[in-house]
């Protein structure tokens, strides 16, 4: 892993990414004074800092995650604001709502750590936008070139004829989904005329909040509500997080269909591991292109490689001319091409 | 192809074996016989001879898709599987055509067999440039050989009879030899195969086919419950169950042909029993096993493998390890298909056709007598002893029947209680299919010495993949990352913390490990989470069960 070097703004601390000459922490995951959250998944945004900063649209998440009582300040979009001299704005990352890269101005130099991204528009949250820097820190979750997502039409019209298949046959078509970010782009992105949908209790909080920041998404129900009955669910598209599955919660689907919708099901065998009848190819992190694309974007010469694939990428942007090196955290797991992570989504 | 790739993804990804069998009968109705004649060879389990060399085409897909050598490596080594690798790492095609399975494999693949590399190159990228990518997987799977997607044999062969409304032990009988490694169906073969019943068809005295092997089922019961689920002993054929490779001779028309189970033509490789079977009258098939014989007993299996991989058998190597069959059944005399007979009777034959054709490589299984089941189970106990895996049950009323059934008879097989000892693991590597990226391929080691010798070393000595659930697998896949030493290529080296119970069928010395010993078929018998590594056995536990030891 990296040696900090002595003027580097952002070193690997125990406790976290850490600026120094701002007295601050990025998505720290121990306790600490202050923290700049990128995003509201929750390897990403750990309960118990004294003061947390944060994108405006992560507001709701994050209160609704870590207490209502936390010390929070918000900010939009591009707006700089200037802490011991280093001047911090959040840009958008594109991963989820409220997801934020944050830039770090400070002695002539700007440091970019972008929390997790995805570099293709899904219409739930701003696109990423790269941003120009001289140092870019990176996540690696698929950074090998076997990790290539299908478009986002692409992939709509996939999980549509799938549903449409089920339904046509009577039989409810159950999606596992992570709760925040997936399932709202699956709702925002499918063709509600087919049928009915119906997302489990996990997932219609955070509709709400999608809804509130202006994010259309088509009508869902719960399977509490009264015109829920078993002929609706026949025909319905159902969206649960990943631990609904093998549960008792879905009895009431009868002779159900299921699939996983994640960046893993790329690889038949993460697919066959899962048990389900099927994978759609679907993450809301960069797949290679888009992390070698949004490296470039930034022009930036030093690279530093968080969570995921880190001595794959450092290796490739050493060899492409950059100056690259492995930076150790505890977001998800180091090495993890084989797991389905039970939370957050990938 | 584009239909034989959806059927594919269908039967890969369907646990139902309804499903299954739905989707089979249908792609079998819709396609031109000549692609269902290949789809039948693939899914029924035939593999060509390789068409191009691995290493060639791993050079060209890494250069195709722009990736060096160790980035291709890295991708393989999280996919586990070659064919699926490339498929994912191809860029998009230039100009995908439509063609059917029968014109891809026909005019495309095996005229690739054999090629310069060049001009193989060549050809292979202009393929990649037509192919489009949700056939891609398919295409590679058929390029690497290993095709397998969750359906057996068994119900490729329901799916025929239900497209052909036959019997599926005709067709059974009508594949057989149909997988051959040279084989190449037609469209003539498929319709043979779902062809109306002919009057003739048992009558087959020019052709070398063997019969669909009938398969034991494992009998794992008590041996104070046999009376009750068996009957008495006097209802069985009881015989040894032999550590060999199962075979059938058939000897028709002047001809010689030594099938293995695997519907291999291995004629070649035993000359003595070919030259055994030319003494035989024509129109006789037996059952049996391939065995080395030295001494007047067997020898272990470890003897016999030497033979199997050599491609040409000297005088030197037939002297030192002679092989026989010993049979067991007889499925064919003159010319009269006996399967339909009782178990009793066939048996009766054989003694008959045994004692008329003496030969030195042709052996009789002897039948096994027991006053009781207790008595044979005391007589079981000599089974290591003799070098053999346990008995064969066979009911004396039971027909032949065809593959792992039992409408018509049963065979069971009741195995000894493997050898076990306490191992140690050691490395651990990444699996293939379903296991790809997990570590679930194990080596195994045990100490050099006893507690408390100082500088005492784990010694690797079998390596074994198979005993543990999902769950216990992914918990011991954690334990393998947390405690990783060193990591070479898809191999790491843990620190010692894991502790199984391994179990084998049989242990020799051999020259070629480390260990001074080589175990057969070794698989985790269990987690010993309770146990300490220092209190995992040693060499001295595992060389007190070579049979030198215990004869």
């Amino acid at each position: 892993m990296a040696a900090p070097r002595h003027d580097d703004l952002v070193v690997a601390r125990p406790e976290g990414l850490y600026c120094p000459p701002g007295d601050f922490y990025i998505d720290p995951w121990r306790a600490v004074e202050r923290a700049v959250i990128t995003h509201a998944h929750s390897d990403h945004a750990r309960v118990g800092h004294a003061h947390y900063l944060a994108h405006v649209d992560s507001a709701g998440t994050l209160r609704n995650r870590l207490g209502a009582d936390i010390t929070l300040q918000t900010l939009p979009y591009g707006q700089v604001v200037e802490h011991y001299g280093v001047r911090v704005s959040l840009h958008p990352a594109g991963h989820v709502l409220g997801s934020a890269q944050v830039r770090l101005e400070h002695g002539g130099r700007v440091w970019v750590a972008s929390g997790d991204y995805k570099t293709e528009a899904d219409g739930t949250c701003p696109p990423f936008e790269p941003v120009r820097c001289d140092v870019f820190i990176t996540e690696s979750t698929f950074g090998l070139p076997i990790y290539r997502w299908p478009t986002q039409a692409a992939l709509c019209a996939e999980i549509d004829a799938w549903w449409r298949t089920n339904a046509a046959q009577g039989r409810a078509s159950v999606l596992y989904c992570y709760a925040f970010g997936k399932a709202q782009r699956i709702l925002h992105g499918v063709d509600a005329g087919i049928g009915p949908i119906v997302v489990h209790g996990a997932v219609e909080p955070l509709n709400a909040v999608y809804r509130a920041a202006g994010v259309a998404l088509p009508p869902t129900l719960r399977v509490s509500d009264p015109q829920v009955d078993a002929a609706l669910l026949q025909r319905a598209l159902v969206l649960a997080p990943p631990s609904a599955q093998g549960t008792p919660w879905l009895k009431r689907f009868g002779h159900f269909v299921d699939a996983f919708a994640s960046g893993w099901m790329q690889l038949r065998g993460t697919r066959r591991r899962r048990g389900v009848d099927r994978g759609f190819v679907m993450s809301d992190h960069a797949d290679w292109p888009g992390l070698l694309s949004a490296i470039a974007g930034t022009g930036a010469e030093r690279v530093l490689v968080t969570h995921g694939s880190v001595a794959v990428l450092v290796r490739w942007l050493n060899e492409h001319g950059l100056d690259a090196q492995g930076f150790k955290t505890e977001y998800g797991d180091d090495d993890v091409a084989d797991r389905v992570p039970a939370e957050p989504g990938a | 192809m584009k239909a034989f790739a959806a059927l594919y993804r269908e039967l890969d990804a369907s646990t139902s074996s309804l499903a299954k069998q739905a989707a089979l009968q249908r792609y079998l109705r819709a396609v031109p016989p000549a692609d269902a004649a290949w789809a039948v060879y693939f899914l029924a389990g035939g593999k060509p001879r390789q068409l191009v060399p691995t290493k060639l085409l791993r050079s060209l897909a890494r250069d195709v898709a722009g990736l060096p050598e160790w980035l291709f490596d890295e991708s393989y080594e999280a996919v586990g599987d070659l064919a699926e690798t490339i498929s994912l790492l191809l860029p998009a095609p230039a100009a995908p055509v439509a063609r059917g399975l029968a014109a891809w494999i026909e005019q495309h693949l095996l005229p690739l067999r054999g090629r310069a590399p060049e001009p193989l190159a060549e050809l292979l990228r202009a393929q990649w440039r037509e192919l489009a990518p949700d056939e891609r997987f398919v295409y590679f799977k058929l390029l690497t050989g290993g095709f397998r997607v969750g359906v057996s044999r068994l119900q490729v062969t329901q799916a025929l009879a239900a497209v052909g409304t036959l019997d599926p032990k005709r067709v059974a009988q009508r594949l057989m030899g149909y997988t051959h490694i040279s084989g190449q169906p037609t469209a003539a073969d498929y319709g043979a195969l779902i062809a109306p019943e002919s009057g003739g068809e048992q009558d087959q005295q020019t052709s070398g086919q063997p019969y669909p092997f009938f398969l034991a089922h494992p009998f794992n019961l008590e041996v104070a419950q046999f009376d009750a689920a068996l009957g008495p002993p006097s209802d069985w054929l009881i015989e040894w169950k032999w550590d060999g490779i199962r075979a059938q001779l058939v000897k028709r028309a002047g001809q010689v042909w030594l099938w293995s189970r695997g519907e291999e033509l291995v004629t070649d490789r035993y000359p003595e029993l070919a030259a055994m079977g030319a003494t035989l009258t024509d129109g006789t098939v037996l059952d049996g096993e391939i065995v080395v014989w030295r001494e007047a007993r067997v020898q272990p299996f470890a003897e016999l493998q030497k033979r199997i991989g050599r491609k040409t058998i000297g005088p030197k190597l037939l002297r030192e390890l002679p092989v026989v069959l010993l049979a067991y059944d007889l499925l064919e005399w003159q010319g009269r298909d006996l399967r339909g007979e009782p178990q009793a009777a066939r048996r009766a034959l054989l003694d008959v056709l045994l004692a008329e054709q003496a030969h030195p490589a042709l052996i009789v299984s002897p039948a096994l007598v027991g006053a009781s089941w207790a008595d044979l189970a005391l007589q079981r106990e000599a089974a290591r002893a003799m070098g053999v895996e346990g008995m064969m049950l066979k009911g004396r009323t039971a027909q032949y029947g065809v593959g792992r059934t039992k409408d018509v008879g049963t065979w069971w097989k009741w195995k000894i209680a493997p050898l076990s000892v306490d191992a140690v693991l050691i490395y651990a590597q990444r699996g293939h299919g379903r296991r790809a990226s997990l570590y679930s391929d194990y080596t195994f080691a045990v100490w050099n010495a006893a507690p408390g010798v100082p500088e005492r070393a784990l010694v690797p000595f079998a390596k074994a993949y198979s005993g543990l659930t999902d769950a216990e697998m992914a918990r011991v896949d954690a334990v393998i990352r947390k405690t990783t030493v060193e990591s070479f290529g898809p191999v790491r080296s843990v620190r010692p913390t894991l502790v199984f119970e391994l179990g084998f069928e049989g242990i020799a010395r051999s020259a070629r490990h480390k260990s001074g010993i080589a175990v057969r078929f070794p698989r985790m018998l269990r987690w010993r989470e309770d146990k300490p590594v220092d209190e995992a056995d040693t060499l001295d536990t595992l060389a007190a069960l070579l049979p030198s030891a215990s004869a």
